[in-house]
């Protein structure tokens, strides 16, 4: 029995984010953790993902090599050993958390914690024993999301042949097969990482396009880079007829007026995460849930219970790890007795890192249309870019949606190389309430990537120089 | 299915292409996703690629040839097809942009160094509208942004006033100081939402006001609004000012009482001299309070809007040795009595020396001119543009009247308010003189 300010149930990006800050602010630190520190995002996504990407990257570099002047040897991929660099990578991380944690004194309690009181939690340890811990200022759940399959059409995760993100990041070998249901930024980066390592991949999308939370233009761009690829893209799709076979699986699927009968050596599983809210005695705390599940909280994070508090994915949508991060702060200052600035979710940017990578912040075209908005696009390709042109990466396009009236950025989509980089100069534009003009304003150099986003901005103004 | 292939916007302003070279021979079996032609746009040499799978059945446009965006370039059909119905159709330009869909670019290095898929081409053909028709169709005046402060130039606000570009121009648009809004953002930033509270809790540009305003409620936010001209004001407008010149004039005249302002005056200088009124302080003092009432009276015609004022800046005709100048008594329906007296008194001296500075004789939002001194009776004024009316201000005498069947003698004055029909009609401006006559009437009313 120990006794803390405040107790993480959690350490994924939000709940380690949350206790750092917390700790810096001169309060007792626990962080309750069964698996390793950085959860989901630094073992089972974000890092060890874009470690598989990377070498996704330059598998497809390698083909254009020669192009270049530079002709390699035999290319020989092994997914095995990305595989274990990716690991690697992954636990890096997690042991830079533990060091983070150790240098602002957190203490890291190994096990499963449940809710006992509003101020206390019991936790399960690893060898089974029992321990009670308080938390003398806040609880805060930052139990995070897991993937879940689809059973109602017949994909119960097996861990071999209908596999979640988590499993194909441990595969040995790349399948020669794989069907992704599933196209978020999940499904489109597996896709990515699996045809770079030479599976025929069949990606499959209920929503009309790839991508759905992105702009329409975005998508496209995506689906015609994939299909280039010899990816098989199968938009407005319905799955039926499911037969899960030892080494294979087959289905029926239904897009584009035509039904086709697909088979694969293993289905990827990409739609959806649920939040993890079971067996942490939410239920016998009074503990509000919303319609879709999620823990309900107000701007100070606090959840219908006083004193209690909830951040990252278990706490609603949009399930991403630097809005977690971001809530953990939030909470930290709230707990900290601090006037933190609240959260604005308009703000939180997308990423998706496949090739070409996607990148977002604010309103799509569309959701401008939806909300009757006075809005001008301005858009500039990357063709016309002369450092994408150096790299012979001009894929993609800059586009940027501002209001009329104002200038002031409505959103801003970019799709190309780097895009989940070069987004963020627009991030801090909107952030701030730069309008579009503050944007060309400030100069950009010469030859960069980011000369897109200046041409675009004054796209949007008419006033496009390299046009 | 045949597919039509068309000459595409491979660029954001491309509006015709050349195209260079074919890459298929009629007849040769093409995939979707192939380059067909090399097309020349304003900026570079792009691919024309097929979205359809088939034969290229036709080629529709020479090598070396322009065509506009949109038109025909070929067909790609089963080798059985018939395609005569799609090649007749050839040499317009297809209508809208139904055309890109079917059809997707790709850049060419000019080098020849890789092929690589270029952007906009699907998603072109979904927005059913190339890029270049997306802009054009807004009229060249709603380009660019609104007229706030350049961002170049935004101006720091004043003193350590801290605000977003976005909240700047909002508030420059609402005529909101930055200085009377509180923000929210770091370190007490003004930021867009923080306008917004302000514009709706109803902060207004000028500091408050130190005397509480008379006469009835009325709409305060800002200093005046700006309402476009209804089809009836623009016609009103055009046909009476072709009629009368460019401002449509028409009068009204009225005779009031002055018996209680006499009264009035009399009580007060009994209470000392320096409580002594001239009638015509009186008049500007009820002319400006039934001006706070009557907006639809105190207001500009700025050629294309009406704009209505909410505070009453009053020009006071003044001759001077000179010629006519008009000093302005800002915000005469706020000021006391005396106040005006004075200022009056000051303003008349100081123009007859010249000495007013430009601020002093600017900004009026409605004139007065009085030439009772000369024993003048009555007379029309001319309006001083862009105002709505002046009133003219004849003698005030004795005159024998009838009151309840029975000849009286009372002190009477008489009015006549010059109206520009463009903005007040008739009736409008009777009313007005109605609710002055209330005033002028019943002096006791100027203090409700």
């Amino acid at each position: 029995m120990a006794s803390f300010d405040v107790i993480f149930i959690g350490g994924g990006p939000a709940g380690y984010v949350g206790a750092i800050r917390a700790a810096q602010l001169g309060l007792n630190v626990a962080v309750v953790e069964r698996e390793g520190l950085g959860g989901t995002c630094v073992i089972w996504g974000c890092i060890p993902a874009k470690a598989l990407l990377e070498a996704a990257y330059i598998a497809e570099k390698l083909k254009k090599a020669p192009e270049f002047g530079v002709t390699p040897g035999e290319v020989k991929l092994d997914f095995g050993v990305a595989m274990k660099r990716s690991r690697a990578v992954s636990t890096q991380n997690s042991k830079g958390v533990e060091f983070l944690f150790k240098k602002n004194k957190i203490t890291w309690i190994k096990g499963t914690a449940k809710l006992t009181g509003k101020n206390s939690v019991s936790v399960k340890t690893a060898d089974g024993k029992e321990e009670k811990h308080d938390a003398k200022k806040a609880v805060v759940i930052s139990t995070g999301s897991r993937v879940k399959g689809l059973p109602q059409i017949g994909l119960e995760i097996n861990k071999k042949t209908v596999i979640t993100s988590d499993d194909a990041l441990i595969l040995e070998k790349a399948p020669k097969s794989i069907v992704i249901v599933g196209c978020g930024a999940v499904g489109c980066e597996f896709a990515d990482v699996f045809s770079a390592f030479g599976s025929q991949v069949t990606l499959v999308e209920v929503m009309p396009n790839i991508l759905p939370l992105e702009d329409v233009d975005c998508s496209k761009e995506v689906e015609r880079a994939f299909k280039k690829r010899k990816m098989d893209v199968l938009t407005s799709a319905k799955i039926s007829n499911v037969k899960v076979g030892k080494d294979s699986v087959s289905m029926t699927i239904e897009a584009g007026g035509e039904k086709k009968e697909v088979k694969a050596d293993v289905v990827l599983v990409a739609a959806g995460r649920a939040p993890n809210i079971e067996d942490i005695g939410l239920k016998e705390q009074g503990v509000q849930l919303t319609d879709r599940g999620f823990i309900k909280i107000n701007e100070r994070m606090e959840t219908s219970v006083k004193g209690l508090y909830a951040i990252g994915d278990v706490a609603g949508p949009p399930m991403l790890a630097h809005k977690g991060e971001r809530e953990g702060v939030v909470v930290a200052e709230v707990i900290a007795g601090q006037h933190p600035h609240f959260f604005d979710y308009t703000n939180v940017p997308g990423a998706t890192y496949c090739h070409p990578e996607v990148a977002s912040v604010g309103l799509t075209e569309q959701q401008c249309k939806d909300k009757k908005l006075d809005y001008k696009v301005g858009r500039f390709n990357f063709s016309a870019n002369g450092r994408a042109r150096t790299s012979g990466e001009t894929e993609g396009f800059v586009k940027i949606i501002r209001g009329a009236k104002y200038g002031e950025i409505l959103g801003a989509h970019i799709v190309g190389s780097h895009a989940t980089e070069l987004i963020h100069e627009l991030i801090v534009a909107r952030t701030n309430e730069y309008t579009v003009e503050e944007v060309d304003l400030a100069i950009h150099a010469h030859p960069t990537l980011s000369e897109a986003i200046a041409e675009a901005s004054l796209d949007s103004l008419d006033k496009m120089i390299h046009a | 299915m045949a597919t039509k292939v068309f000459m595409e916007a491979l660029s954001p302003t491309m509006e015709e292409g050349r195209l260079v070279k074919w890459l298929k021979n009629e007849g040769d079996a093409v995939k979707s996703g192939e380059a067909l032609a090399e097309v020349e746009t304003d900026k570079a040499i792009m691919e024309l690629v097929a979205r359809g799978d088939g034969i290229l059945r036709k080629r529709l446009i020479n090598e070396g040839d322009t065509a506009p965006v949109g038109t025909l370039a070929g067909v790609i059909a089963a080798a059985d097809e018939n395609i005569d119905a799609l090649v007749a159709g050839a040499g317009a330009p297809a209508a809208g942009a139904q055309a890109p869909a079917q059809v997707v670019a790709k850049t060419q290095e000019s080098a020849g160094a890789s092929s690589v898929p270029r952007g906009p081409d699907e998603s072109q053909g979904e927005a059913s509208t190339p890029p270049q028709e997306k802009v054009a169709d807004v009229p060249p005046p709603a380009r660019g942004l609104a007229p706030a402060a350049p961002t170049g130039a935004a101006p720091a606000a004043p003193g350590d006033v801290r605000s977003s570009p976005l909240a700047r121009r909002l508030a420059s648009e609402r005529g909101l100081d930055l200085a009377s809004v509180q923000g929210s953002g770091p370190n007490g930033r003004i930021i867009k939402r923080d306008i917004e509270a302000a514009a709706a809790a109803g902060a207004v540009a000028r500091p408050a006001a130190a005397a509480a305003p008379s006469g009835p409620v009325i709409p305060r936010e800002g200093d005046f609004h700006d309402e476009p001209l209804s089809q009836i004001r623009k016609t009103i407008a055009k046909r009476l000012g072709e009629s009368i010149g460019p401002i449509p004039t028409f009068y009204l005249t009225a005779e009031y009482d002055l018996t209680r302002v006499m009264e009035m005056r009399k009580a007060m200088a009994e209470l000392g001299d320096q409580f002594k009124v001239s009638v015509n302080d009186v008049l500007l003092k009820a002319t400006a309070v039934a001006l706070s009432q009557h907006p639809e009276v105190n207001a500009h015609w700025l050629g294309d809007k009406i704009r209505y004022h909410n505070r009453v800046h009053l020009g006071m005709a003044v001759a001077t040795d000179e010629g006519l100048i008009v000093p302005v008594i800002w915000d005469a329906d706020r000021k006391r009595m005396s106040d005006i007296s004075r200022e009056a008194k000051e303003l008349a001296k100081r123009a007859r020396e010249r000495k007013l500075r430009p601020e002093e004789f600017t900004g009026s939002t409605f004139s007065v001119s009085n030439l009772g001194m000369f024993g003048i009776d009555q007379f029309t004024a001319i309006i001083n543009p862009p105002e709505a009316a002046i009133l003219a201000i004849g003698t005030s005498e004795e005159k024998l009247v009838v009151v309840n069947g029975e000849p009286v003698v009372r002190n009477r004055v008489r009015v006549t308010m010059s109206c520009d029909h463009r903005i007040i009609d008739g009736a409008v401006g009777a009313k007005f003189l109605q609710t002055l006559r209330r005033l002028i009437e019943n002096p006791l009313m100027l203090v409700y």
